[in-house]
């Protein structure tokens, strides 16, 4: 008997993928890292960590605490910088056939427009992911992201800025995401991706002090799925762009979930630490799945949760 | 570096907090150098989440040797694996000790558990003589090393109680060590691992006894392999970086590359 063949390719508005499985912002580096662990041609595409204009050296140690099912990183966007990354990183990563996206990161509407331009054109980068989410800096980042004008407006100076498809990574730490989501759509956004972590905090009851030197973190892995999984399908039923999930996704049920619910694609974040080859293992639990089921292309089970539903 | 699945071939406990594994690790024993460590990764469920990591303390054959301290629920649960049992461990990660050439004399200085990264370079100092001292809390915290690594070193003990050995910490043997050398004598190579306080006041001490040293350091580590950026350190001033990453800088450093102000 012939196995049935799944067509795992996904279109995220003008970006195509060969399959839906990325790797999120921030927790596969430079992809270069995984290189010895996983093959990285097989990935959907590879999302870099944050880059800024400048270099930023990040936060002071400790920088991560585990909590249950989950982990607490105020990393604070240490990155080689733009230069760096488009000199020492992108060359490397060229040698792959996977889609390499950028995530980038201002901490001014400026920069954010900056970085598009000088990425314009930049053989090798296949999308941008706009990071108005991140809760581990003082400046830009999530205070973008948690008002929808001020979203909006990064969105519309990066689609000035350039050619390339253009996803706006949501921060969950808002009242309803939705609004958020219909700004930077109104804004000309080809895709949202979300969530980025969830601000927490965790303390030492013997020193009485915070465990994070920042105070304060973003909490990701299997604790947040939950809150991940229901903010997509909210925003899957709020936008007509495609929708990106991100949530503590650790094996192919959960992408699954997340695919039911309406998103496109996915991104691996957390789950890459504990298992490197999770997006692999991801890939082949997903392929399985649709051949048991007889589904022929992966879309097919996409956003079968439908809208109608209470939300 | 490989993630691979780990039969252990035992587990036991060697005093009254110290346990060792010995897991059937063919490729890994091969390739690791002292100074090295791995990423364990103690349940096969989502809790506790994170790989922990440990240094390498010593091969033998087709054994890669884990020395481990029960702290929390990780090594809680290592302590009740058994034989036959795998777990899936990623390595040999990170940038171990540089060898020092033959001529000064060598002194591993170890506190407590950071004995472990040490055995594994004395397992490979076989030609050069070295001085080995340890610091325990008291008698029944000492690792006894024979038993470990399966060859007799002569170690220089200090526990904090005085029940075995110097009373007091083990950099008061370092101190009377370099007090009575003949300062023209060749330079002291010195390598080192423990606990905080240890290590600052070696820190201190390298200031204006100039001897060369490498200290292995620990920090909280999510990927391991240089990431996610999470287990940073600072950079003494003046160097090239802000921070340093433990997982792929270090764990081994020259003690003059950190700010051990705020380590
Ligand atoms: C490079 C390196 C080498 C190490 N080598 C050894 C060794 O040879 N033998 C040994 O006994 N221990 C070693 N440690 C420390 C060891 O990693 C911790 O004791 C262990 O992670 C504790 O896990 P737990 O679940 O029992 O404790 P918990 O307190 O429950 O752990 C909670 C979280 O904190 C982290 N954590 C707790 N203590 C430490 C620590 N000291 N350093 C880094 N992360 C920590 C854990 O990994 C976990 O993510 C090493 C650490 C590093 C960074
Ligand atoms: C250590 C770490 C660093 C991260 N860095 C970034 C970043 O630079 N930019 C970004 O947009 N998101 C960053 N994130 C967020 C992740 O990309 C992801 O949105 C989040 O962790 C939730 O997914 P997960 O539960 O699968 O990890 C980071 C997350 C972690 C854990
Ligand atoms: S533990 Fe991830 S960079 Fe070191």
């Amino acid at each position: 008997m012939n196995q049935l063949t799944p067509d795992l390719s996904v279109k995220l508005g003008p970006l195509e993928l060969q399959n839906p499985v990325m790797t999120s912002s921030g927790t596969f580096g430079y992809g270069l890292e995984f290189d010895e662990l996983v093959d990285l041609n097989l990935l959907g595409a590879i999302v870099v960590k944050g880059i800024s204009l400048k270099p930023m050296t990040g936060n002071p140690p400790p920088r991560i605490v585990e909590t249950p099912c989950g982990m607490l990183n105020a990393i604070g966007l240490a990155n080689v910088g733009l230069e760096a990354f488009l000199k020492e990183k992108l060359p490397k990563l060229r040698k792959f056939r996977t889609k390499v996206i950028v995530n980038i990161y201002g901490h001014h509407i400026d920069e954010y427009a900056e970085l598009a331009s000088a990425l314009k054109g930049v053989d090798g980068v296949a999308a941008l992911e706009v990071n108005v989410s991140c809760p581990n800096v003082e400046q830009g980042g999530m205070a973008f992201g948690v008002d929808p004008d001020a979203s909006a407006r990064v969105t519309e100076q990066v689609r000035k800025s350039t050619d390339k498809p253009v996803i706006v990574k949501l921060s969950p730490n808002v009242t309803d995401i939705r609004i958020i989501a219909k700004a930077v759509e109104s804004a000309g956004a080809h895709a949202v991706s979300l969530i980025n972590t969830l601000t927490g905090m965790a303390i030492d009851i013997e020193t009485r002090k915070p465990k994070l030197a920042n105070i304060r973190g973003g909490l990701s892995g299997p604790a947040i799925k939950p809150v991940a999984l229901h903010m997509v399908y909210q925003v899957a039923n709020a936008v007509d762009i495609p929708v990106v999930g991100i949530g503590g996704i650790v094996d192919y049920r959960d992408a699954l979930e997340f695919f039911i619910a309406g998103a496109r694609a996915v991104e691996i974040g957390t789950a890459n630490f504990v298992n490197p080859r999770a997006t692999l293992d991801i890939l082949e639990g997903i392929t399985e799945y649709c051949q048991q089921k007889g589904i022929h292309h992966i879309t097919d089970i996409m956003a079968t949760l439908g809208s109608n539903l209470h939300i | 570096m490989k993630e691979q699945q780990l039969e252990i071939v035992f587990n036991r406990q060697i005093n009254s907090n110290a346990w060792l594994m010995g897991l059937n690790a063919p490729e890994m024993a091969k390739s690791a150098r002292p100074g090295q460590f791995v990423m364990i990764r103690v349940s096969r469920s989502m809790h506790p989440l994170l790989r922990r990591p440990f240094s390498i303390c010593g091969t033998k054959d087709t054994l890669m040797l884990i020395l481990y301290r029960v702290v929390g629920q990780g090594t809680a649960i290592m302590a009740h694996a058994s034989h036959g049992q795998k777990f899936s461990v990623l390595g040999p990660l990170g940038r171990g000790f540089t060898f020092p050439d033959a001529e000064g004399s060598i002194v591993l200085v170890g506190g407590g558990i950071g004995v472990a990264p040490l055995f594994f370079l004395a397992q490979n100092l076989k030609k050069h003589r070295f001085l080995f001292m340890a610091g325990f809390g008291s008698a029944d915290e000492i690792i006894p090393v024979g038993e470990v690594i399966g060859t007799q070193i002569d170690v220089s003990i200090a526990t904090d109680d005085g029940s075995i050995g110097h009373k007091g910490p083990v950099t008061e043997l370092l101190e009377k060590y370099i007090a009575g050398r003949d300062i023209n004598k060749k330079a002291i190579s010195l390598f080192t691992c423990g606990p905080k306080p240890m290590l600052k006041r070696i820190a201190d001490m390298s200031k204006d006894q100039r001897f060369w040293c490498e200290v292995s350091l620990e920090a909280s580590m999510a990927c391991g392999v240089g990431a996610c950026q999470g287990c940073a350190v600072k950079a003494a001033s003046g160097k090239d970086k802000a921070y340093y990453h433990v997982c792929k800088d270090g764990p081994v450093f020259a003690i003059t590359s950190i700010d051990w102000a705020s380590y």
